[in-house]
């Protein structure tokens, strides 16, 4: 697992990749910061809530190639054939783009320093918005990275995951256009829009988490089934 | 060391592996031999864990490829037809990586250095894959292969794609580590095969047709060796002349090669040698013998013919494989000789 991930990791590096991605997360959270601070409202926790649109459009980008590249340039052989459970290779790049995506929230401990030597801050406020933007992006790695698995091209990935973020995430504004009532329900409380925000006002709700954790589980684990099934194909 | 019984793979409705049984010792260097399609790459993808069978087992020193995938595998290094390489690495960093991924347990520094000495890499070790000629990425994966030094070596077409010099050193490489590793290779150039490999297995459409030596399948795939002479002639001149030569079936004449003479291709019945019965035959008709040559291409051309061949039924007749095969090629001869039974009798006695 730990050579996948480092391999991974590096290759974000190696290409514009990671730096695009970190590069849009940190102009983002210093405009929000900046937006929101100006405006005389000390919560790190609206930057971080914020966030989930720049991760809906950035995550497609960290995921596509993930899985698809192995494949279209028959890597995938050696990562296969190699003395390693196919589960500990999908973790291993799972693990990797969620450190970047982590990576990408490194300057709100800053601005959570730097709010905090002027005013009270409520850091377990500010902890629980984190720990909803690393759920979240967990669960849209984990989307895309079952996605990018499905396919060789990087491109089809990149947009089929756009498409899908975009509906989990905000698939909570087309509840009230839903006739049938526990449907509506259903797609309002499903969208990850709503759990995230539960994180920001401060709600610590063992719902959201294991609602996030069990989508993790389940797309990674399909992950592992769909490089699996293709030996069997 | 590898032991293969009943293997199956089907891919939808199509049967890609049949029923495919052999036994490879530890030591061997076996040579897999068939066209493209033939269903090698498949056997070698089950081999390594890489795809699942529909049917069978194999067991690598012991261990069963899909109850125990992790021993079996760490004692497989696979060289895929595509070398399974991150262009976007450096060959050392690659390496590492495939050093890690495979937990191996030797000191990492000296034994990557080790490999790229031995496939010669040494000289790029630091320069992007993506950025190295084919022949050199074929060695970086063939490294890949090499690294945690495992007892089995499974190659996929490893000199395709290579100019005449390194298709030679590949053979060199692969035969210096035959001495040490078994080795399985696949190919389809059957000459490439015979040079490296104590055993051939020919397989076609799926099926095994041949599991024997090298030498014995070259002898038996040129049982039928065609001659060609040069007569120093006209056209045609000969031509009666030598089909009516004992033991003689066809001749047909190729032209002019040579100013002033005459190629005749010679086909001799299955198990007769003419060489003696031409020579006096054209001295008897005054001419001269420039040259008789066995017709080399046709070892190539024999296995393109069995590997072409509507169903493996006929590619065995064509070996001589199968009891029926036997009979009916006999039937075939006798129907051909009868004019002159009493004469091949004679012959016989």
């Amino acid at each position: 697992m730990s050579a996948v991930f480092k391999r991974e990791f590096k290759a974000y590096f190696s290409t514009p990749i990671g730096y695009i991605v970190l590069a849009a997360f940190y102009f983002f959270l210093g405009l929000y910061f900046y937006i929101i601070y100006s405006g005389g409202s000390p919560y790190i926790e609206a930057c971080i809530i914020a966030m989930s649109t720049v991760a809906v459009f950035t995550m497609p980008v960290l995921t596509m190639r993930l899985m698809s590249e192995d494949r279209r340039q028959k890597v995938d052989q050696a990562l296969l054939t190699a003395p390693v459970k196919i589960t500990s290779v999908v973790l291993g790049k799972f693990l990797a783009a969620f450190a970047v995506f982590a990576l990408g929230f490194a300057p709100t401990v800053i601005f959570e320093i730097i709010v905090a030597s002027y005013v009270s801050v409520n850091v377990l406020s500010y902890l629980y918005a984190l720990l909803g933007a690393m759920l979240l992006g967990g669960a849209l790695i984990a989307i895309g990275m079952f996605i990018s698995s499905l396919t060789e091209s990087a491109v089809i990935s990149a947009i089929l995951t756009l498409l899908v973020n975009i509906m989990v995430l905000y698939m909570s504004s087309f509840a009230s256009m839903i006739n049938v009532e526990w449907l509506a329900s259903v797609v309002e409380k499903a969208a990850f829009i709503t759990a995230f925000e539960n994180f920001g006002n401060s709600v610590f709700s063992v719902a959201d988490v294991v609602y996030f954790l069990s989508i993790i589980f389940v797309f990674v684990f399909l992950s592992v089934r769909s490089l699996e099934k293709r030996r069997w194909s | 060391m590898i032991n293969v019984t009943g293997l199956s793979k089907r891919y939808g409705s199509h049967l890609a592996v049949e029923n495919v049984n052999f036994q490879i010792k530890k030591g061997e260097v076996i040579g897999f031999l068939g066209p493209n399609g033939a269903g090698k790459s498949t056997i070698m993808n089950i081999l390594t864990g890489y795809l699942s069978m529909t049917q069978g087992k194999v067991e690598i020193d012991g261990f069963d490829i899909a109850e125990y995938p992790e021993d079996a595998k760490s004692r497989i290094g696979y060289l895929p037809e595509i070398p399974p390489l991150y262009i976007d690495m450096k060959v050392r960093e690659y390496l590492n990586f495939i050093y890690d991924l495979k937990k191996v347990k030797f000191p990492k520094k000296a034994h990557i250095d080790e490999i790229l000495k031995l496939v010669k890499i040494d000289n790029v070790q630091n320069r992007l894959i993506k950025n190295l000629s084919k022949g050199y990425r074929q060695r970086v994966g063939f490294a890949q292969a090499l690294v945690g030094n495992p007892d089995v070596l499974i190659l996929d077409e490893p000199t395709v794609g290579l100019d005449p010099k390194q298709i030679i050193e590949i053979r060199n490489l692969i035969s210096r580590l035959g001495k040490n590793h078994t080795i399985i290779l696949s190919s389809h150039i059957l000459s490439e095969i015979q040079e490296v490999c104590q055993r051939v297995i020919i397989i076609n459409k799926g099926q095994i047709i041949a599991d024997d030596t090298a030498e014995n399948l070259a002898e038996k795939l040129s049982s039928d060796k065609t001659l060609v002479a040069r007569i120093q002639c006209r056209e045609k001149e000969m031509l009666e002349a030598l089909s009516t030569v004992k033991g003689v079936a066809n001749v047909t004449s190729l032209g002019t090669k040579e100013e002033g003479t005459t190629d005749y291709l010679i086909e001799p019945k299955t198990g007769c040698d003419v060489r003696k019965d031409v020579f006096e035959r054209v001295v008897s008709r005054g001419k001269t013998l420039l040259s008789l040559s066995s017709n080399k291409a046709s070892l190539e051309q024999i296995f393109l013919r069995l590997t072409e061949a509507a169903d493996n039924d006929e590619v065995r007749k064509m070996l001589g494989l199968t009891e029926e095969s036997a009979e009916t090629a006999e039937k075939v001869e006798f129907e051909i000789e009868l004019p002159d039974e009493t004469e091949n009798a004679e012959e016989a006695e």
